[in-house]
């Protein structure tokens, strides 16, 4: 264990650590606006990683079926909706329409572009715009007519999506990974220490994001909405917020986010169809570390997820997962002596 | 009266449709889902390719998914044996699936051919014929490659699952007795977001040779990240990583990688005088025809030479007694022990009443991988 070693093992655990601190950022975000703890936030992952790998064969990855099918219904259950309401047929069909009208733009685009073999950054874009799509949809369809069950009720729909999500995954990519050419291929040493550019981007983009994150929370009125149906969900009801337009809108950045992390990391290792369940869960862990609703220690915690896990990995690579997961024990130890019991909602 | 009436009708009815329920029943249990769907669903493609009769009998195969998961394995089988009265139990590919299916086929005395290289503790697999040569057959190949190219001493990375361990206990004394030392030995899950650190240590302990234990895909990453660290010495793969998959991610950096393989896959590059060269074209040609060029893999083989034995020995055994029955298990399975040399695509078997492995040391066959191809050493 020498210094050029130190160096390297920290450099991994940061490019991880910026990974998870993304997928925790996710957690909270959206447990704290609507209440569930999104289990699927890695799929995003995968869906991401894997569906640009999909465009690099010139073919029309499954994930673009996919958004077609949950837009229909979402469009069906919207009109639906409309109709019992109002009882006005143009009313549905403008609201079907309103619906289906980006996830079928993005599905037309795609499967325009898909044989064309565009540029990496032209199919990355796209691969972003397919996933992020998948956000609201997943809120319409799994969650917003449970908006005001128990966490724990929401929990277990989590899981249920997860699995949906896994095995749709499974049937879209195969069962072999991918891994995607890199977007920067460039390399510094830099002592001991060979830096990537991937690695470069990644470190970038995490600050950015979260940079943005900060910004669009403090700055705009939207993210002042969002915060506030985080802080009081009925107050900010009564203050003309939308909760439902807050959770489409969070499930939306949580998919954004998780497809830019899949890019992130699509080039570095080779990516699954059931990859990021992994990759969500370290972040959870971190987000558990921020008690899900502090950004920042969240952040931290991700960092420290990812230092363990490259210097468990060097020492005793046989139980890397044992030391990581084993981290949210004395985490939680720690925060119920020092919050004492809170009230279950 | 009139309901008796139409109750022995029906009975006599059942009675006439008895023999149809004599047909032969194979109970087939892979991962279709789940992280050895990989290796699961290749296996299936070529059950779908099956002939539908065996020795003139009607064959009857449920293929049941096991995700991946030794329970649900145990369920399948279960099913297997006490629902569809299965005569032949084949699978699972996912070692830590077919070990505790073994003890269902042990408990049942129902024969089982087992798609993956599972050890089990003696006298445990009185029921259960693996299909796949075993780790120590392809060990005895690394390591006698090894003393060709004068390695002293490996690095070992591998899966932190049954696979990896069963190679890990199978090489080390092979090489010790071929005077290689195995220095440092990592763990890795196909999951993993990075080797990184485990590519360090091992690297930083300098060994001549690098061995690779995982699966398709999964192989690749452990790979790339050992040549990043500037490894460079010769890097082993197990028969598990002998597939297009580990080429098409791992891209230059598994060039001249060396990966042990049955002779199935490598077929058109065997001498004519390889007795499994014959055998192994009928399996490529008609794979190949059904799923694309370039599709042929190892455990599409396997279940392919399951059949190949099941051909042999059905006829063995149905001499003895009706398929459905206790005693055609038996019967089966001392056709198994006692049918002898059998040419199969992955070498040539020879299963006896102790030794239900069967392959020969002369099996495993070296590839090198030159230009994203494969070639034999």
């Amino acid at each position: 264990m020498d210094f050029s070693i130190v160096s390297i093992l920290l450099l991994d655990g940061l490019t991880n650590g910026a990974v998870y601190a993304l997928m925790g950022l996710c957690t909270v975000l959206v447990f704290s606006v609507t209440r569930v703890i999104f289990i699927p936030q890695g799929e995003f992952v995968a869906y991401g990683a894997l569906t640009l790998a999909i465009f690099q064969t010139g073919r029309v990855p499954g994930t673009v079926w996919l958004l077609l099918i949950m837009a229909t219904l979402v469009a069906l259950l919207d009109a639906r909706l409309h109709w019992q309401q109002h009882r006005n047929a143009v009313g549905a069909l403008a609201a079907a329409a309103r619906s289906l009208a980006i996830p079928a733009a993005i599905c037309a685009l795609s499967v325009w572009a898909a044989p064309q073999q565009f540029g990496l950054l032209v199919q990355a874009a796209l691969s972003v715009a397919i996933v992020t799509a998948f956000g609201p949809m997943v809120y319409r369809l799994a969650y917003q007519s449970l908006a005001d069950a128990s966490s724990l009720v929401l929990l277990i729909v989590s899981v249920g999506v997860h699995f949906a999500m896994t095995g749709l995954g499974l049937l879209f990519f195969g069962a072999e990974g991918y891994r995607n050419p890199t977007f920067w291929d460039v390399r510094i040493n830099l002592g001991p220490v060979l830096l990537k550019g991937q690695v470069i981007i990644i470190g970038a983009a995490t600050l950015a994001l979260m940079v943005l994150m900060w910004q669009f929370f403090s700055r705009t009125l939207y993210g002042k909405a969002l915060q506030a149906t985080a802080i009081n969900r009925l107050g900010a009801r009564l203050m003309g917020v939308s909760t439902i337009g807050a959770g489409r809108a969070t499930f939306a950045m949580a998919a954004l986010i998780g497809a830019l992390s899949g890019l992130l990391i699509g080039p570095t290792t080779t990516v699954f169809y059931d990859s990021g369940f992994l990759i969500g869960l370290k972040g959870f862990v971190a987000a558990v570390m921020g008690g899900l609703q502090s950004f920042p220690v969240a952040a931290i915690g991700a960092v420290c997820v990812g230092l363990v896990e490259s210097f468990g990995s060097f020492w005793a690579s046989a139980f890397k997962e044992v030391i990581v997961f084993t981290l949210v024990l004395p985490v939680l130890v720690w925060r119920s002596l020092s919050h004492g019991q809170s009230e279950e909602h | 009266m009139q309901v008796l009436k139409s109750l022995a009708t029906s009975l006599a009815a059942l009675a006439l449709c008895a023999p149809a329920l004599a047909d032969i029943t194979i109970g087939v249990s892979l991962p279709l889902t789940g992280p050895a769907s990989g290796l699961g669903i290749p296996a299936n493609n070529e059950i779908k390719l099956w002939p539908t009769t065996i020795a003139g009998e009607k064959l009857k195969v449920v293929v049941l998914d096991d995700a991946t998961d030794p329970t649900t394995g145990i369920k399948n089988a279960k099913r297997f044996v006490t629902d569809d009265k299965v005569d032949v139990i084949i699978g699972s590919v996912a070692t830590p699936v077919a070990i505790p299916i073994a003890g269902v086929a042990a408990e049942s005395e129902t024969v089982q051919l087992m798609l993956s290289p599972a050890e089990l503790p003696a006298g445990k697999d009185a029921w259960t014929f693996r299909m796949p040569q075993s780790n120590s057959v392809m060990a005895h190949a690394i390591v006698a490659h090894m003393k060709k190219q004068g390695i002293k001493t490996v690095g070992f990375l591998g899966y932190t699952d049954a696979y990896g361990e069963s190679w890990l206990r199978d090489f080390t004394p092979e090489a010790e007795k071929n005077g290689i030392k195995v220095i440092a030995a990592e763990r890795f899950a196909r999951a993993d977001t990075s080797v990184t650190a485990q590519a360090l240590k091992l690297v930083s302990a300098n060994p001549d040779a690098m061995l690779i234990v995982a699966s398709g895909s999964g192989a690749a990453m452990p790979h790339k990240a050992i040549v990043e660290r500037d490894f460079k010495g010769k890097i082993y793969q197990t028969h598990a990583a002998a597939s297009r998959d580990l080429v098409r991610v791992g891209g230059k950096d598994v060039e001249g990688a060396f990966v042990v393989s049955g002779p199935a896959v490598v077929a058109d590059q065997l001498p004519d005088s390889h007795p499994s060269k014959k055998v192994a074209l009928s399996f490529i040609v008609p794979y190949e025809k059904a799923y694309g060029a370039g599709s042929r893999n190892q455990f599409a083989a396997h279940a392919f030479d399951a059949f190949l034995v099941l051909e042999k020995a059905v006829p063995m055994a149905l001499k003895k007694a009706k398929p459905g029955t206790r005693e055609f298990r038996a019967a089966l399975r001392d056709a198994f022990e006692t049918m002898g040399r059998t040419v199969v695509a992955h070498g040539v078997l020879n299963w006896t009443h102790d030794d239900h492995w069967g392959y020969t040391l002369e099996t495993g066959v070296i590839l090198k991988v030159v230009n994203g191809d494969w070639k034999v050493e």
